[in-house]
């Protein structure tokens, strides 16, 4: 019998094999093009007349200093994880999901909504309801393009940017007319009650100030890396959502439905998308802030696609850029020419050298990470 | 002159061309022939500089050239029109013609001086099209004839044609050969690369044949037959006649098919009013060339045509399955081989285990807990052991199934299939691009399965194929079962010719 032994005696599998060149070759391009976004980025302070090194000193300085860094860069970071995750399911399932920006407004403002109707329950009841707003908010937000898509073959990328501005129009006029404090000059709803609060990591952590915003939906972030993985490849949903992706024609042959993937995806999808709202509301604000969103819907997009698809990817390249955007600030404020246009510069140049990707393989193409794997 | 001098192309540990010697005259018809993954488009691409050769030279004229890419080739008079074409669809045909080699300038862009240029073109080879006529309304032909007027227009000398026969009813072959012996009269110089010999003899000049990679044979068509040339190709005489005691214990019918017709949108029946039979324990063949309704009757089958395209009546054992989805169908017993492993049978870029289960991920021992969980460790064993019965290789049940060998990844879908012990087995061109050691094994599969009491449905573009491993077999033309014939008795000729003129 010609069998390999590896294929009955381990029982468990490396969490990366789902990486077709192995960790190492995955994480060359990502790299790569970081790496390659730092050096033109560089060129450009030089040419506004700023020195490079200082200039990345003060970003990597400021966002990774011990507390406030370190603490900022992980709070910026949770709300793309969530939305890094979620885009990174549709497009699994084979789907553009451009709509987590509408997806995580109407979570956002649910979220408040449960917070504030039912502001006098205990936080035992209160949280749970608000978590569920959250998440079934996202959900519905997300499944709809689906279900048009399943039903009359909409695109889903037509379909999510127009529900954005929807979202962010229908969530603007009710915070304005129905859930704003009256008198109150700033577009935003009334606090929510007390039991929905959650706990600043600083409570927990010696040393940790509670001043910085970092919460417990940070830990919960990571708990839904782990879930999404253990999701999409260890559940036969995950397993149909992934088979549509890859090929619907034979996932259709193996009796699953795509129009049903697509719906399911989408749900998913927007779920996850909604869960900054947990961080935004629950975590952060405790109300409805109009237009709190600095595009984590959009920057999810460019989070998924550096870290390839995969939910470990998702982590680090939401960390990374929980780092600019906190460098950033620094940027701004103490170069004398430089401003924080130059993170802006600086993901775009990522996603470009990520994007284009293929133009690496060529001359790179001999090094042994770099080749395909072919047996 | 056209000469390709001791091209070597390896495709990672795969050798596609092996030192290939082509000399193709001027104002001939060539003919390279062989079987699927001989390596016969790996050497015209290389030709048209699609691909660039690893070792060895093109010659034309006589001077060696450097093709690297399809400008280069088409510089140089080469033209060649691929087996899927490569036109746009919403444009019209003299847009598609001038397509990156615009008359006019950037502003105008002279499709109207195109116009006349593509009529003219078009008459004097007979090939009739309306430049204004928008590409999606065309036939399949009349899209085959605007490729080969985008090539003439970019004044190709010599024409590469990738299998342009296969998406052809016989009656545009006929009208598509007068067009290529109208070229040649003109001193243009044509290569068709195909793997039907009856195209061979009847248009060719010269031949190469090729296998494995390698030429093995250079001809004059004159000087030839198709029992020589069919030696060459796949150098095992009987290789597809199988040895099959006759079906013995021939059960109740298992599939009842009553006037079933499955429509294209555009309203045309596909398969057309269809009945037959397949009964426990016998191998039921459908014959036909490619294209006559095969596809749809298997995909209204197996549940996995558009619902509202079926009419008629499937009925499974006394069971009405007409209406069932795919999944329903499955577990109620229909195993189904698809035609494209590629396309339908696997995902390539999920490993072996994950395409192991494809069709049974919902149930054990795949899942548990209510069908929710993959139970990876038993999806494993489960892989291994199809891996071990049917002989994969490599057996790594980590790899993506893309790194398998086509061969192996069909003996993984049989494997599949086989392993869900079916009542009804629905299978299409079982060995298509297969290697021959694998086809030996899926045939002896085959009756293996059909000794156990399974009905068989075996649709396959070969004749030989069909013959040998079925019991009855049907002829399929234009979507109707033209006739039945018994294959121990009727000869090929009788059964091409049902194939070709339905009667």
């Amino acid at each position: 019998m010609i069998l390999d032994d590896r294929a009955r005696s381990a029982p468990t599998r490396s969490p990366f094999r789902h990486y077709s060149d192995g960790l190492l070759g995955e994480l060359i391009f990502p790299l790569i093009a970081v790496l390659a976004a730092f050096v033109v980025g560089g060129v450009m302070v030089l040419v506004v007349g700023d020195d490079p090194i200082q200039t990345y000193r003060l970003l990597l300085g400021s966002a990774l200093s011990w507390p406030d860094g370190i603490g900022y860069t992980l709070f910026y970071a949770t709300p793309l994880i969530f939305t890094g995750l979620a885009v990174l399911v549709a497009f699994r399932g084979g789907l553009l999901n451009i709509g987590a920006e509408g997806q995580l407004y109407v979570a956002a403002f649910a979220t408040a909504w449960a917070g504030i109707t039912f502001a006098n329950l205990s936080a035992w009841a209160l949280l749970p309801l608000c978590f569920l707003a959250a998440i079934l908010a996202g959900a519905v937000w997300g499944a709809i393009p689906g279900v048009l898509k399943a039903r009359f073959g909409s695109h889903e990328v037509i379909t999510t940017i127009m529900l954005n501005f929807v979202a962010v129009a229908l969530v603007g006029y009710f915070t304005q007319y129905h859930y704003k404090a009256p008198g109150d000059p700033i577009m935003q709803t009334t606090m929510i009650g007390g039991g929905a609060h959650i706990a600043r990591l600083g409570r927990f952590i010696p040393g940790f100030p509670e001043r910085i915003p970092l919460n417990l939906s940070f830990v919960f972030a990571l708990i839904a890396c782990l879930l999404v993985h253990l999701f999409l490849w260890r559940t036969t949903w995950g397993y149909e959502i992934r088979a549509t992706g890859s090929n619907p024609q034979a996932a259709e042959y193996g009796g699953i439905s795509i129009r049903k993937q697509m719906v399911l995806a989408m749900a998913v999808s927007g779920a996850l998308a909604g869960m900054v709202g947990i961080n935004e509301v629950l975590g952060y604000r405790y109300r409805h802030y109009d237009g709190f969103s600095a595009n984590y819907g959009f920057t999810g997009i460019a989070v998924a696609l550096l870290g390839r698809n995969h939910p470990v990817g998702v982590l680090f390249a939401a960390m990374l850029f929980g780092m600019m955007i906190r460098g950033g600030i620094f940027v701004d404020a103490f170069t004398n020419n430089v401003t924080k246009d130059l993170v802006d510069v600086l993901q775009g140049i990522v996603i470009l050298f990520v994007a284009a990707e293929a133009l690496f393989r060529g001359p790179f193409a001999s090094h042994r990470l770099l080749k395909r794997s072919k047996i | 002159m056209l000469e390709l001098r001791n091209i070597t192309k390896r495709f990672g540990d795969v050798l596609a061309n092996d030192r290939v010697n082509i000399t193709v005259q001027s104002g001939t018809i060539h003919a390279i022939i062989g079987e699927n993954g001989a390596g016969k488009s790996t050497a015209m691409r290389i030709a048209y500089g699609f691909y660039t050769a690893d070792s060895g030279e093109i010659l034309i004229d006589g001077t060696v050239c450097r093709i690297a890419a399809p400008r280069d080739a088409i510089a140089r008079g080469i033209g060649m029109v691929h087996q899927h074409f490569m036109l746009v669809g919403p444009m019209t045909v003299a847009e598609n013609i001038v397509l990156g080699a615009e008359p006019g300038s950037a502003l105008a862009l002279g499709v109207t001086t195109a116009s006349a240029d593509i009529r003219r073109l078009s008459g004097e080879l007979g090939l009739a099209v309306d430049p204004d006529a928008v590409v999606d309304h065309l036939s399949v032909g009349q899209q085959q004839r605007v490729e080969l007027l985008k090539a003439l227009y970019r004044h190709a000398q010599l024409l590469i044609l990738d299998e342009p026969t296969a998406v052809l009813t016989p009656r545009e072959v006929d009208e598509f050969f007068a067009i290529l012996r109208g070229m040649r009269e003109q001193g243009k110089t044509v290569v068709i690369i195909t793997h039907k010999l009856s195209e061979v003899l009847a248009i060719s000049d010269e031949v190469t044949v090729m296998r494995d990679g390698r030429v093995v044979g250079r001809l004059h068509t004159k000087e030839t037959n198709a029992a020589e040339l069919a030696r060459l190709m796949v150098d095992r005489d009987v290789l597809l006649r199988v040895d099959k005691p006759a079906a013995t214990m021939l059960g109740a019918t298992t599939l009842r098919v009553r006037s079933l017709s499955v429509r294209a949108h555009d309203g045309a029946a596909r398969v057309d009013r269809v009945s037959f039979d397949v009964r426990a324990g016998e191998i039921v063949g459908i014959a036909g060339v490619e294209g006559n309704g095969q596809t749809e009757l298997i995909e209204a089958l197996s549940g996995l045509a558009e619902a509202s395209t079926v009419s008629g009546e499937i009925r499974l054992g006394d069971q009405d399955i007409t209406r069932f989805g795919a999944r329903a169908r499955r577990e109620l017993g229909i195993a189904h081989i698809p035609e494209d492993r590629h396309r339908r049978g696997l995902l390539l870029e999920f490993d072996l285990a994950e395409n192991s289960i494809l069709g049974v991920h919902y149930r054990k021992p795949a899942a548990y807990a209510g069908g929710i969980l993959l139970d990876d460790p038993a999806i494993r064993r489960h892989a291994a052991d199809i891996i071990a019965a049917f002989d994969v290789r490599p057996a790594n049940v980590d790899l993506p199934a893309r790194a398998l060998s086509g061969g192996n990844q069909q003996k993984l879908i049989v494997g599949r299939e086989f392993d869900l012990r079916p009542t009804l087995l629905l299978v299409a061109q079982p060995t298509r691009g297969v290697d021959i050691g694998a086809i030996e094994f899926i045939h002896r599969k085959l009756i293996a399965l059909r000794d156990e009491g399974c009905a068989v449905l075996l649709v396959s573009a070969e004749i030989e194929e069909v013959t040998s491993l079925s019991d009855r077999v049907l002829v399929i033309h234009r979507g109707r079962i033209a006739g039945e014939v018994d294959p121990k008795a009727a000869t090929v000729d009788e059964i091409g010719l049902l194939m070709t003129r339905g009667h």
